[in-house]
């Protein structure tokens, strides 16, 4: 049976119904990932995946996405299963245990095929910074998938797998989401554990996941998210079930458009998708509000200095002497260090790394550290103000559609603002999610629904109606055609 | 010229909770190389902290011990620098908002009364430790310690001497031992202290440079560090030099000080909040639950012990200074109707005994109940208070009960006058000539009598009985 493109859902009644088994389904992914040229994956795991799908058509295996193939982010950790966060600093690094996020998808019985390729320490929006080699869009092979979790965006868009997990620490979900024309979600900050995701931003990271609509993402969060003892910031409250009120009418709801964001420079393309998705949800009884938010100009400049000084540090453990990459031929300890993270460590790591080590130095934390921190406030104080007035608040999810393999790789600062539209949300702490609503230049493109506080809820409800209503996220790449 | 020292002192409290301050790992000491350690000590990618409320505690019990201020909401720091033994790359401390700030030490130099400011005590993480000496070509780190909760509490700079540093050390060890928030044992380097000296002429306001001696784990050795770096720097400035800002270890074989790194680096340690951490918020229902099992501290016991069982001052605080002793003691007073009698054999006999085994007196043979039952004895005239000492010599090996010992030893005091008659009369008749002498004007025989009547007995004599009795005899 050709599982291609299939969603979770679709799987999940096969696998009820018996009409294919889990052993069938796994093999199937297998296959397609052998004959994909899109790099998706740096590590497989085809020996248990099987053996797991075995468990589960003997009936051995129970639960809510039981024997389901998904893949991981390579960030995610996963026991006995190679764990390299995209770097060679630790491409030989086997976890000894699994992440919270991989904890909770192996009990609802999913199967994790493998690994998904990603920016190097998930720094970079475009995929190149991956030690493993670039991933390319299965849209346009020349293409970048975006990032940081691009590996799992392209694996899901080109069908090999119904569903991935990622990571946003500033767009890393929602971007790559939009570039490869699938639908990804970020939950509000410490709604999912960071118990076993390698941390680059820890006050920005945080889990979600990549499917091919909305519903099956609240599926898939209904398990990635819990609260975990294991993490100090993890959130508490109750968790919702996300599947409950998806099918809400939106009738005289409010969506917010944020003045601030000016897309009139913007290409006409997604410009005119943006008015047409207005359209769909105003058929739907929705009413438009303009809301500002003053401070949000201030949202990439706060993120490069916020995440840059707790990557400086959060890398500081990944030095030569423990696990990991260790330098040959080396003299002293000074020389372990320099050697071992200079091999070890790419330019964009290292460049964050450095910026991260300059904003936190005396004399210029006041100016830099500090300062971003008291933006950062501000920014999240605009959305609880604008959350006041509006249920959402909707974007463009990036300025365009994928660029050209090596087009930004550059210029940083070009390359940065691919996350202009999604940064703000990590800021504030807000769920945050990306569904296919068109086309630029021939390539996808994604609305970005933004929602207060542990609203996920609401966005899953938005995104779902919208996409009743229309077929964004039913197109695929004609693989045949770019192979 | 005259000089005076400025002394400041950073001592490093290990704190006696079971687990670590951010891991579930064990904090036993002596342990095999690197079995102490979990996921979170090793720093793997990942992994991520869970403070240890007991620590916590901890911290608050000596922050009210010492009449400070307590932040109910505390942060924590990263503390970022390179080191084998550190396995994250950075150390997780309290730099901006620290648990305990404010507050006072009194202490006692030979007499003399002072009261030391502190300026903060704040929980952070010890790091591994890294060792050098094991094999001939490669260093090798134990992980063991890394994360083991510690207590750094940081003095104003205002010791004056080596004397008045080891005084203060002094009391604070006591202070935490008696607290139960550190095990005190400096061998173990469950407590030790940086210090901070710098010198300055007699009447400067400004200070002078200081140097700051790393790690010393014993009292000796704090007032001999501090005593040969006053000299040296005095040797420095008046050679007309200058004292450099340096880090120095205490080298105890050769008892000097020197330069712990070659050459002068500049650590820059970026601290920031660290954000793996939200506020530790302490509620005003745990401060409560702290507040309410906070123990009588050994200056309170001390003046209660004087004023409502009337013993020495100087057995009073000898008591009041350990917590084991205290409680035995008090457990004491409760059936005995001689207070005074218990503290005198407590610091007397038993404190010897106590410290020919080095040890602590909840540790030894000794139970309160064995120790009713001897004061019992002594104070209903069963037995001398100098069989008792017999008697505790015997418990403290065997651990038997004194009636039982008392008993199978005979060691039962004479009482009955009749038996005892016969012996005076024994004595007086086969000494007839130290009769006379006596008789004549030599007082100081009636000892020897005395003396002659507990040998005839064994020492069992009354020897209350023994002195109305000879008196009686020797005067008709």
């Amino acid at each position: 049976m050709n599982i291609r493109f299939k969603t979770l859902s679709e799987l999940k009644k096969l696998l009820e119904t018996k009409e294919i088994s889990s052993c069938e389904l796994v093999s199937e992914t297998f296959k397609n990932i052998a004959s994909s040229k899109t790099n998706s994956f740096i590590t497989l795991d085809e020996e248990r995946s099987l053996i797991k799908a075995r468990a589960f058509d003997e009936g051995k295996i129970k639960g809510d996405l039981a024997g389901i193939p998904i893949a991981q982010k390579d960030l995610f950790c996963t026991k006995n299963l190679r764990t390299t966060c995209g770097s060679r600093i630790l491409e030989n690094f086997i976890p000894p245990y699994d992440a919270t996020v991989v904890e909770n998808l192996n009990a609802a019985g999913s199967i994790c095929v493998g690994k998904t390729n990603m920016d190097e320490f998930a720094m970079g929006s475009s995929n190149e910074t991956s030690y493993y080699g670039t991933v390319k869009n299965p849209w346009d092979f020349e293409r970048v998938p975006g990032g940081s979790s691009g590996g799992s965006a392209a694996a899901v868009s080109e069908g090999l797998i119904c569903a991935a997990t990622g990571t946003d620490t500033g767009g890393s979900i929602r971007q790559p989401a939009a570039l490869c024309g699938i639908t990804g979600i970020k939950p509000t900050y410490g709604r999912a554990s960071r118990w076993g995701m390698i941390a680059f931003a820890s006050s920005l990271d945080q889990a979600g996941t990549f499917a091919r609509n909305a519903e099956d993402c609240a599926l898939l969060l209904n398990h990635i998210c819990s609260h975990d003892t294991k993490d100090s910031t993890s959130i508490s409250d109750e968790q919702e079930n996300y599947l409950e009120n998806i099918d809400d009418d939106l009738k005289g709801k409010k969506i917010g458009i944020v003045k601030e964001f000016d897309i009139s420079n913007l290409n006409k393309e997604v410009q005119d998708s943006f008015e047409e998705s207005k359209k769909i949800f105003e058929a739907l009884g929705v009413n438009f509000v303009e809301v500002s938010l003053p401070n949000i100009k201030l949202s990439v400049p706060t993120y490069y200095v916020v995440a840059p000084a707790e990557c400086s540090s959060n890398l500081s453990r990944f030095d030569g002497v423990k696990y990991g990459y260790r330098a040959n031929n080396i003299n002293n300890l000074e020389e372990l260090y320099i050697k071992s993270r200079s091999e070890g460590f790419g330019d964009e790591v290292k460049r964050r790394i450095l910026i991260g080590t300059y904003v936190l130095s005396a004399g210029f934390y006041d100016a830099y550290y500090k300062k971003a921190q008291q933006s950062r406030r501000m920014i999240k104080n605009d959305f609880m103000e604008a959350f006041k007035d509006v249920d959402i608040i909707m974007s463009p999810s990036s300025p365009s559609s994928a660029f050209k393999i090596g087009s930004k790789t550059e210029d940083p600062i070009e390359m940065y603002l691919e996350d202009l539209f999604t940064i703000s949300a990590n800021l504030a702490g807000v769920p945050a999610m990306s569904i296919p609503h068109g086309f630029a230049y021939g390539l996808p493109i994604g609305l970005q629904l933004m929602g207060n506080y542990l609203e996920e809820s609401k966005i899953l409800n938005f995104a779902h109606q919208y996409q009743k209503n229309s077929d964004w996220h039913i197109k695929s790449p004609n693989l045949e055609e770019i192979s | 010229m005259s000089w005076e020292t400025v002394i400041g002192l950073e001592v490093h409290a290990q704190l006696s909770t079971n687990t670590k301050l951010f891991s579930s790992a064990s904090t036993q000491f002596g342990s095999e190389p690197n079995t102490q350690v979990d996921l979170v000590d090793l720093g793997l990618p990942g992994v991520l902290p869970v403070v240890n409320k007991d620590a916590f505690k901890k911290a608050i019990r000596f922050g009210l011990a010492i009449k400070a201020d307590i932040n109910q909401e505390s942060t924590f720091d990263r503390k970022n620098y390179f080191y084998p033994d550190l396995p994250k790359g950075y150390q997780i401390t309290q730099m901006t908002k620290p648990i305990v700030e404010g507050g006072l030490i009194d202490i006692d130099v030979d007499g003399d009364k002072k009261t030391i400011n502190i300026t903060r005590a704040h929980l952070e993480e010890d790091a591994g430790k890294s060792i050098h000496d094991a094999y001939p070509d490669k260093s090798v780190i134990d992980l063991n310690r890394a994360g083991t909760p510690l207590l750094e509490i940081v003095s104003e700079p205002e010791i004056s001497s080596a004397k008045e540093a080891v005084a203060y050390m002094k009391a604070l060890h006591q202070l935490v031992i008696f607290l139960d928030v550190c095990d005190g044992d400096m061998s173990q380097g469950s407590l030790r202290c940086d210090a901070n000296v710098s010198i300055r002429k007699v009447g400067d306001s400004e200070l002078g440079t200081r140097t700051e001696i790393k790690n010393i784990n014993s009292f000796k050795f704090i007032e001999k560090a501090i005593n040969f770096e006053i000299k040296r720097q005095i040797k420095v400035l008046e050679s007309g030099e200058k004292v450099t800002q340096e880090t120095r270890l205490y080298d105890s074989g050769k008892d000097e000080t020197r330069p712990m790194r070659s050459k002068e680096f500049a650590n820059d340690y970026r601290y920031f909040p660290d954000p793996d951490l939200l506020p530790v918020v302490i509620s005003n229902d745990e401060m409560e639950e702290i507040r309410s099992t906070f123990p009588e501290l050994p200056a309170d016991k001390s003046k209660r012990y004087i004023s409502e069982f009337q013993i020495d001052k100087s057995e009073a605080e000898i008591i009041s200074s350990s917590r084991e002793l205290s409680n035995f003691f008090e457990v004491a007073v409760e059936s005995t109707n001689d207070p005074k009698l218990a503290a005198n054999l407590l610091v007397g006999e038993i404190g010897s005994l106590l410290n020919k085994d080095n040890i602590k007196i909840d540790e030894s043979k000794l139970s309160s109940n064995n120790f009713n039952i001897l004061l019992q004895r002594i104070s209903d005239g069963t037995i001398s208070k100098k069989i008792a000492k017999t008697i505790l010599a015997e418990i403290w090996e065997t651990g038997r009960n004194a009636d039982e010992i008392i008993n199978d030893q005979g060691l039962v005091q004479i009482q009955d006058e009749t038996l005892l008659e016969e012996v005076i009369i024994k004595v007086i008749e086969s000494n007839s000539k130290q009769v006379e002498d006596y008789k004549n004007g030599k007082d100081k025989l009636f000892g020897f009598f005395v003396g002659q009547v507990m040998k005839e007995t064994q020492g069992k004599a009354n020897p209350q009985a023994v002195n109305d009795l000879l008196k009686k005899a020797l005067n008709s």
